[in-house]
């Protein structure tokens, strides 16, 4: 029952601050918004027994990426942007075509989710983050390596996008 | 015990959030935004099914797609810096210096 309770605020929460982040004027407005899904979102993988997730979420997403946000908000001068229409000419277009979308994957989840293969029987053993870390430095190391090079590449990138003049 | 297609219903509705702040916001920042939402409600998916099969390789793939989240929000931003010191405008509608 409490685990019922504990869900339904979670996702109340992060659906209703999700809506904000769309819908608010100012982009300061919206990443904070953005903050609350993401802490919300956390709170979802701390239900599913994901807690290395939850404290990467809090520690890189809240502390890294929205700061990176705030930065660029900062950088960038919004105040004519928020005195203008803040919805593109096809927006009804646009919100019909994905409320269906929606109705769709809900319609196929709610009444296909008996198809699911049932639940496994066997608890993982060990800690959460024992389990991550052998899953990681064993069956996926070429992945992390790639990842690796991939995060350098998006740095350069990033670096090279900024600058001022090319030389 | 929560069913884990709660959790799927819950990834499909902010999925669909997000994907209404990309098709319908004009400011490229809040575009950005929308897509940290729409790769949440990925992770939320990967993380159920993690915990609905008790194999670790969801979460894994989780920790990957917030790599991805990551090296795509340093990138983006970098690009809408530099679209601010050539267009003077952050409205996606408005550059269209490709468009003939």
């Amino acid at each position: 029952m409490l685990e019922q309770i504990a869900f339904f605020v979670l996702s109340a929460l992060a659906l209703v601050s999700a809506v904000l982040v769309i819908t608010r004027r100012s982009a300061v407005h919206s990443a904070m918004w953005l903050i609350v899904t993401l802490f919300s979102v956390g709170g979802i993988f701390l239900m599913l027994h994901a807690e290395f997730l939850f404290a990467v979420q809090v520690i890189l997403y809240v502390g890294g990426i929205m700061v990176l946000f705030l930065f660029v908000v900062m950088l960038v001068n919004l105040d004519v942007a928020a005195k203008q229409a803040q919805f593109n000419r096809q927006w009804q277009v646009a919100l019909v075509v994905t409320v269906v979308l929606m109705a769709e994957l809900g319609y196929g989840i709610f009444h296909g989710h008996e198809g699911l293969p049932p639940a496994a029987t066997t608890p993982l053993t060990g800690g959460n983050t024992q389990a991550v870390a052998l899953a990681l430095y064993r069956n996926f190391m070429l992945p992390v390596e790639i990842a690796s090079i991939m995060l350098l590449v998006a740095m350069v990138g990033a670096v090279i996008m900024a600058k001022r003049k090319m030389e | 015990m929560i069913p884990t297609y709660w959790y799927l219903l819950l990834g499909t509705a902010l999925f669909t959030v997000g994907v209404i702040g990309v098709l319908t916001r004009r400011n490229v920042i809040i575009i950005l935004m929308s897509i940290e939402l729409i790769l949440n409600a990925v992770n939320i998916n990967l993380v159920a099914f993690s915990q609905h099969f008790q194999s670790i390789d969801g979460q894994v793939f989780a920790l990957f797609v917030i790599t991805d989240a990551a090296a795509e929000a340093a990138v983006g931003l970098g690009l809408i810096i530099a679209l601010f010191r050539n267009k003077e405008t952050v409205n996606a509608d408005e550059i269209d210096l490709l468009k003939w």
